[in-house]
């Protein structure tokens, strides 16, 4: 929601004050270009200066000229993109709550139907509230702005957040649910300056933003989560111990209880968390679910609930600099070898391979070059790596000489330790396709290597698919099939066939005559009526026939000999047995 | 991988029986299964380490969909004595997987790269056979001199896989077996009538194969019915007593 606000609520930018440009020699006695000024006439004579002063003085303030039009050349212009004044910087900028003229809602779809997701200040004012049905919400409202809800992107600006709280807050952090974030401020509050001014810090910074912050700082997770949600103010600090007194107070629905827990304590009366405390353990767990008592007891620090901290990915690089710049093709060679094992070592430790490998090479002239691999499946093979550099080091211009090389594993999977293969058994090894994959690919190219995938269709030519080269797809039915097929399916001419279903006598293909001797068919196909209106009847006969010679040919009729809608009869040979 | 070991050792023990071994290299022969065929080769089948070279021997489609299918006979019985993958390396796709599965080829064997050139179909080629971790390599081309056939000699001794060369029919009255070839075997392929069904229909597919050239033999020339489902090759029945049909005819006439 408020990712989708922050461009509007972004004030419009100032236009920037037209400055004035020098680009006037003006009355000045030497044109532009003289190597020396003396200076302009009218500015030396004595009492013309004066009288322009007064002159210019006698213009309305905006039409002044500068100090430098006047004749300083002297005076530093003023530099269009100078830095602001810190007192403008200062500026709180105008973020908090947006009103929109127009409501504005977010719809997410749940099955086959739109419900709300999210609504803004002024939706909400109006009972627009999130689980709400859109069509109802336009019944209500019929002014309204209805934007499709994005969760990734949300759950990537609360990670990118998680991310920097890790930086910058406190090393345990981590998301909770779709809106929130856990920070565990134990041992870190006081390099903040304590627990209320990282709070008010923390509200500051989400509002800079524009973002609204709820904080809430308790002594158990459950806790923090509940009062952050359900409870009156925007920051909540909560003593140590006070927690069952925080919370209790709030609806039942704080606790994070799952929906029939909550129908359920609504049902028997529990509008308050105070109500669930003093109950017996054992009918409240029969009522509401053993989940239920644990989240209770998570809340109130009887039962532990850490948080799960997010561990920042971070990519790892390899790099050497270069006592004397290199150029030749075995100098790169080496340092690339290097570069490998020093990644190898940082991939091991990471228990990842490699998939994606970019070097950088920085030349001695300041440009840079990437030189990127991929791999086909998750490799910690430095000489196969090396390999594959090898194919497309003549790419590489050294120009004056290279000075800085360094390798990044931008993709990498996770490998796990692999067995050497055959050593102990005596057999020999048998290579990895993947690798060979990754060498063809280098040679002739990723898109060039596939296998060939089965499409659910009966139309001969969409059968197949093309399939990444370490696939393992499945197999067609049994219809006899051709084992070449022509791109396009060629007409026949001159086709000597009985109606409706006898395979031809002869026909004419290519300027020859074949005369038939043998025919199966017809296997009947379809068209596929979903994908375009022009299959909605269309038929297709096909047979398979073989001539004097011994040639097999696959060949087909459109239309099914009876119904004219099903086709107009004419024959095309489509494909060829052996 | 124990099945696939398992089949490798059956493999293995099955060449061994051929008597493959004392004739050929170090990697064995890959019979053809047809007493016919593997006598008056050389090696007694294929040599698993060696070039093949297949070509239609007209310039027509049909026959070339039947070298094509001998070729895929050969990976897909290779395929299956290794459970290995095949690499098919060509410059216009034009296969027919269905088509290719129905020779005994299936599709999770197969690993495709359509390259740009001859130049590169034959360098992929030599890739595969150095790697050593397929079952067989096959590739078609239009043109291929002797010095290229010599390198995938050397690059399928050096890995011990079998390379098939399709041969494709560039100019027509320019057979592309004329050209000069270190092939260990040459085969010349063309579709022949199929046996007669008493019913409507076509018969199982019957191909004139020709050996053109091989080494340490002469060549000869027989007629086979085509692959079945697993890429086995059959030695057609031999005809029925035609006195019989004769007889059927006459009293037929009668």
């Amino acid at each position: 929601m408020r990712r989708l606000e922050r461009p509007r609520a972004l004030p419009d930018a100032p236009a920037l004050p037209l400055l004035p440009v020098d680009d006037d020699p003006g009355a000045c006695s030497v044109p532009r270009g003289g190597g020396w000024r003396p200076g302009a006439r009218w500015a030396q004579a004595e009492g013309a200066r004066a009288a322009i002063a007064e002159e210019a003085a006698a213009l309305p303030l905006h039409q002044q000229p500068t100090m430098r039009e006047l004749g300083r050349r002297s005076e530093a212009a003023e530099h269009p993109f100078k830095r602001a004044p810190v007192a403008v910087a200062r500026q709180p900028v105008p973020a908090a709550p947006v009103v929109h003229a127009v409501p504005l809602i977010l719809a997410e779809a749940i099955g086959q139907r739109q419900l709300i997701a999210a609504a803004c200040p002024a939706a909400l004012a109006l009972g627009l509230v999130p689980g709400m049905a859109i069509t109802q919400a336009r019944a209500l409202v019929p002014d309204l702005d209805i934007r499709p809800a994005d969760p990734a992107a949300d759950g990537a600006v609360l990670d990118g957040l998680t991310l920097h709280a890790m930086r910058y807050w406190t090393p345990t952090a981590a998301p909770s649910g779709a809106d929130g974030l856990w920070l565990d401020l134990t041992g870190a509050a006081h390099l903040h300056g304590g627990e209320a001014r990282f709070c008010a810090g923390l509200v500051r910074f989400c509002r800079r933003f524009g973002y609204t912050a709820r904080v809430a700082v308790a002594g158990t997770p459950g806790a923090a989560h509940a009062l952050a949600r359900y409870g009156r103010e925007a920051v909540t600090l909560v003593p140590a111990g006070g927690e069952a007194q925080a919370i209790s107070a709030l609806p039942p629905a704080a606790l994070r209880l799952t929906s029939d827990a909550i129908t359920a304590a609504q049902r028997f009366g529990f509008d308050r968390i105070a109500d669930l405390l003093p109950l017996p353990r054992g009918p409240l767990a029969r009522r509401l679910g053993l989940a239920s008592v644990t989240r209770l007891d998570a809340a109130l620090g009887r039962v532990a609930e850490p948080i799960v901290p997010v561990v920042p990915e971070e990519t790892p690089v390899a790099k050497r600099r270069l006592l004397e710049p290199i150029g030749t093709a075995e100098a790169i060679e080496q340092v690339i070898a290097d570069l490998l094992a020093d990644m190898m070592l940082l991939l091991q430790a990471r228990g990842r391979g490699v998939r994606t490998l970019v070097l950088l090479l920085e030349r001695i002239d300041g440009s840079e070059q990437r030189l990127a691999i991929g791999t086909a499946r998750a490799t910690r093979d430095a000489a196969h790596l090396a390999r594959l550099f090898h194919l497309r080091i003549e790419r590489i211009e050294p120009g004056d000489g290279i000075e800085t090389m360094r390798l990044a594993a931008t993709r990498t999977d996770p490998l796990g330790a692999t067995a050497v293969a055959g050593d102990l058994t005596g057999e020999a090894a048998v290579p990895d396709v993947a690798t060979l994959v990754d060498q063809i690919a280098g040679r002739v190219g990723e898109a060039a290597l596939f296998t060939a995938a089965p499409v659910e269709s009966d139309v001969p030519e969409r059968a197949v698919r093309r399939a990444p080269p370490l696939a393992a797809p499945t197999g067609w039915p049994a219809w006899r099939r051709p084992v070449r097929l022509l791109g396009r399916p060629e007409p026949l001419t001159g086709v000597l066939a009985l109606l409706p279903d006898a395979p031809p006598r002869r026909f004419t293909w290519r300027g020859q005559v074949h005369a038939v001797v043998a025919g199966d068919g017809p296997e009947r196909i379809h068209g596929e009526w979903w994908r375009r209106d022009g299959e909605v009847w269309a038929v297709r006969d096909y047979f398979r026939v073989e001539d004097e010679s011994g040639a097999r040919f696959w060949l087909f009729r459109r239309g099914d000999g009876v119904e004219p809608a099903t086709g107009d009869l004419s024959w095309y040979l489509h494909g060829l047995f052996g | 991988m124990m099945s696939a070991t398992a089949r490798r050792h059956e493999a293995e023990a099955l060449l061994r029986e051929s008597g493959g071994d004392s004739r050929a290299g170090a990697a064995g022969v890959l019979p053809f299964g047809i007493a016919a065929v593997d006598d008056r080769l050389a090696a007694g089948g294929l040599a698993l380490d060696g070039l093949h070279e297949v070509s239609p021997a007209t310039p027509t489609l049909s026959d070339d969909a039947a070298a094509t299918l001998f070729a895929v006979g050969i990976a897909a019985r290779a395929a299956a004595a290794q459970g290995r993958r095949v690499l098919w390396a060509l410059t216009r796709f034009d296969l027919y997987a269905p088509g290719l599965e129905q020779a005994g080829l299936d599709p999770a064997t197969l690993l495709f790269v359509e390259a740009r050139e001859d130049k590169d179909v034959l360098a992929v080629m030599e890739d595969g056979l150095r790697h050593g971790g397929l079952a067989a390599v096959v590739g078609e081309v239009k043109r291929a001199d002797m010095v290229a056939t010599r390198r995938l000699q050397l690059a399928a001794m050096t890995g011990g896989i079998p390379a098939l060369l399709s041969r494709r029919w560039r100019k027509a009255g320019v057979c592309p077996l004329g050209e000069l070839s270190a092939a260990m075997t040459r085969w010349r392929i063309v579709c022949a009538p199929s046996a007669r069904l008493p019913a409507q229909g076509v018969g199982r597919p019957r191909w004139t194969v020709e050996l053109a050239r091989q080494r340490g033999g002469p060549g000869f020339t027989l007629e086979l019915e085509a692959c079945d489902a697993t890429g086995r090759l059959a030695l057609p029945a031999a005809p029925r007593d035609r006195a019989v049909a004769a007889a059927g005819a006459a009293a037929r006439a009668a």
